[in-house]
């Protein structure tokens, strides 16, 4: 049992602080490129490390008491953790290609070399 | 209500904390995309927070909940950034 | 620790009554449509706190899902 409460406090404390460090950057970042990227960091890592201290808490109670029910606990939240891994990537992608296409620049960009690649 | 209660139950209110500093963002926030990028934050630490509280009350139909509200809000994200881009298209 | 989950509850509902403020308080339409998105994502939070997971998934479809749909559509026909 023991191993498995350390490697839930180890993955519990990386998700929160991943969390923090996204929220923070969300607050602190100039333009909507960079607050993007802090908001991702936020939403993968922090998310699947909390998900993964999940996983290891069923499976240490799975290992002591052998109950079915943590069984089936583990099991939802890794297609919850699958989910998440899916989606909030794509999502990101989507949010920074409509923010470009309706013309925000980042902070003191002088050329948008994308546009430029499109119109070639 | 075990002894593992406490350590699910904090990190939960540690990720409200945080959603109050997203919603900081929504307020602050000088153009639409910006808001939209404190929306899809706030939505990923409501899944996040669910799956802990789920696993605070040991409950199986709890982390469900978050499977479809992952899946529900990354709807409601892309339909909005769609219209953001068809927008400045005309 | 019944002290602790009440301090969620109250956080959730002023993180709440915030962003219905803010629904009516933006002037733009495509803002006021996402700040009322975030409302209604912390009310299905609230039920999902009151152990209430079935009225939480049918306020998260209609809320998160429908409701954002249809008001887009809305704003979507007025231009």
């Amino acid at each position: 049992m023991g191993i498995w409460l350390i490697i839930l406090y180890i993955f519990l404390g990386i998700g929160v602080f991943f969390n923090c460090l996204g929220s923070v950057g969300l607050l602190r970042f100039p333009d909507v490129y960079t607050r993007l990227h802090a908001a991702t960091k936020a939403t993968t890592f922090g998310s699947i490390f909390t998900s993964l201290a999940v996983i290891a808490y069923s499976f240490s109670r799975w290992n002591a008491c052998g109950d079915s029910k943590f069984r089936v606990l583990a099991l939802h939240t890794i297609v919850a953790l699958v989910c998440l891994v899916i989606t909030n990537p794509t999502g990101a992608h989507a949010i920074a290609r409509a923010a470009h296409r309706s013309g925000i620049m980042p902070k003191q960009a002088v050329i948008d070399e994308l546009k430029e690649a499109k119109l070639k | 209500m075990n002894e593992f209660f406490k350590i699910f139950i904090i990190p939960g209110g540690l990720l409200l904390l945080f959603m109050f500093l997203s919603l900081i963002r929504l307020i602050l926030g000088p153009t639409t995309p910006d808001r939209i990028v404190a929306l899809d934050t706030i939505n990923t630490l409501v899944v996040a927070g669910m799956i802990l509280v789920g696993a605070a009350y040991e409950e199986v139909i709890y982390i469900d909940v978050a499977i479809v509200y992952a899946l529900l809000s990354y709807i409601g994200t892309l339909y909005v950034a769609k219209y953001l881009e068809g927008e400045a298209k005309k | 620790m019944s002290s602790f989950v009440e301090i969620l509850h109250i956080s959730t509902l002023i993180m709440m009554i915030v962003a219905s403020f803010l629904a009516v308080f933006f002037r733009k339409l495509l803002p006021s449509v996402v700040a009322l998105a975030v409302a209604s994502l912390l009310l299905a939070l609230e039920f999902y706190i009151l152990h209430a997971p079935d009225v939480a998934i049918a306020e998260a479809s209609i809320g998160a899902g429908l409701t954002m749909a249809i008001f887009i559509f809305a704003i979507r026909g007025t231009r």
